[in-house]
């Protein structure tokens, strides 16, 4: 297992989407590889901050909007 | 236990997790006070997002389960969420309006990370709730509710992108960028490097460096690991191959994770 195999096989990894001999081998050369080491936690964080970001408040006039569009829809149904 | 309805005369009862729930009205006379309730709350503009649960709730017959206490809106769970479907479906406008509330930020950045464009966005927030509310009865459960809002979110934003730039927005085509794909930049970022930001500085970091990359990665990524769909779904949505997904997903990653070097790598802004 070599630099560039990690970095192909990274996302399979992040995703636990390996087997267990595959998955052996790019830890035994993260025991080693510091340059690997550090991308891989980079990329991983970079997951995580992704996925744990919440969403910014809606604009108060995009909400009325929002709002405005589904009572119309309502009524446009209810007709 | 899924999701049950026993339709009686005059009561409709929901079964999810032990717990029931009746309304005590006919369906036809639930939609039509909810909808005069509801267009009444609007034009006070008044939130109902207090209100729409206790609507719903209006009697819950298990002691052995009890429902939970409702939580805080930072602490929504998504438990109660084929409660609010099966409830809008049968004609509950104030269960929709709740799941709009819930997942209105969420779809609108969606939108905004696909179109890049905040006019834009916003159509596609509203196309896909409407959308979402004319098709409920075809929602067959199979998925999470969120999911096949996404799905209705993805495909009008797509839509919107395609027209504004129709040559530029392939994503079934294989990406050749003829970049290697070996991190150029290798350095540590320490632990938490995100706390060193203020929540909306932070925000605005990373919807910027999001909109850096390519649409066919940008799109990708947010369905993966934003959503957190799976490789199938988000294959399928795209209506692209699993390998694409794959392919794509791991550029997508690589990408960010280089972009995002100049702000969270040790000694910056620390």
């Amino acid at each position: 297992m070599n630099c560039r195999s990690i970095v192909k096989e990274l996302s399979n990894y992040l995703d636990e989407a390996l087997d267990s001999t595959l998955k052996d081998s790019i830890e035994k050369h993260l025991e080693h590889c510091d340059d690997c080491r550090v991308v891989v936690d980079t990329t991983k964080k970079t997951i995580q901050i992704y996925c744990n970001s919440e969403p910014a408040p809606l604009p108060e006039d995009t909400k009325l909007r929002l709002r405005e569009a589904l009572v119309k829809h309502l009524r446009r149904v209810r007709a | 236990m899924g999701t049950r309805f026993i339709i009686q005369k005059t009561e409709r009862t929901v079964t999810h997790r032990g717990a029931s729930l009746s309304f005590l009205a006919t369906k036809r006379q639930v939609v039509a006070s909810n909808q005069e309730e509801f267009l009444r709350r609007i034009a006070d503009r008044v939130s109902c997002a207090t209100l729409s649960r206790r609507e719903i709730l209006l009697m819950s017959t298990s002691k052995a389960n009890p429902l939970p206490a409702r939580p805080l809106p930072s602490q929504v769970v998504k438990d109660d969420e084929p409660i609010l479907v099966a409830a809008a479906k049968a004609g509950d406008i104030s269960a929709f309006e709740t799941l709009v509330g819930r997942y209105e930020r969420k779809i609108f950045r969606l939108a905004q990370n696909i179109t890049q464009n905040k006019e834009d966005a916003e159509d596609v927030m509203q196309e896909a709730f409407l959308k979402a509310y004319e098709h409920l009865g075809e929602f067959q459960g199979n998925s999470r509710f969120y999911t096949w809002l996404v799905r209705i979110a993805v495909n009008q934003a797509l839509m919107k992108l395609r027209k504004r730039r129709p040559n530029q927005v392939s994503l079934d085509e294989e990406v050749d960028t003829g970049e290697e794909l070996m991190p150029r930049e290798v350095e540590d970022w320490g632990p938490s490097p995100e706390e060193r930001y203020k929540q909306a500085e932070l925000g605005g970091i990373l919807s910027g460096t999001i909109a850096e990359l390519d649409p066919s990665f940008r799109i990708v990524f947010q369905l993966r690991d934003i959503e957190e769909m799976s490789t199938e779904e988000t294959a399928e949505a795209l209506g692209l191959s699993i390998p694409a997904v794959k392919s794509r997903l791991l550029r997508a990653r690589l990408k960010l994770r280089q972009k995002l070097n100049r702000y969270f790598r040790r000694g910056e802004n620390s």
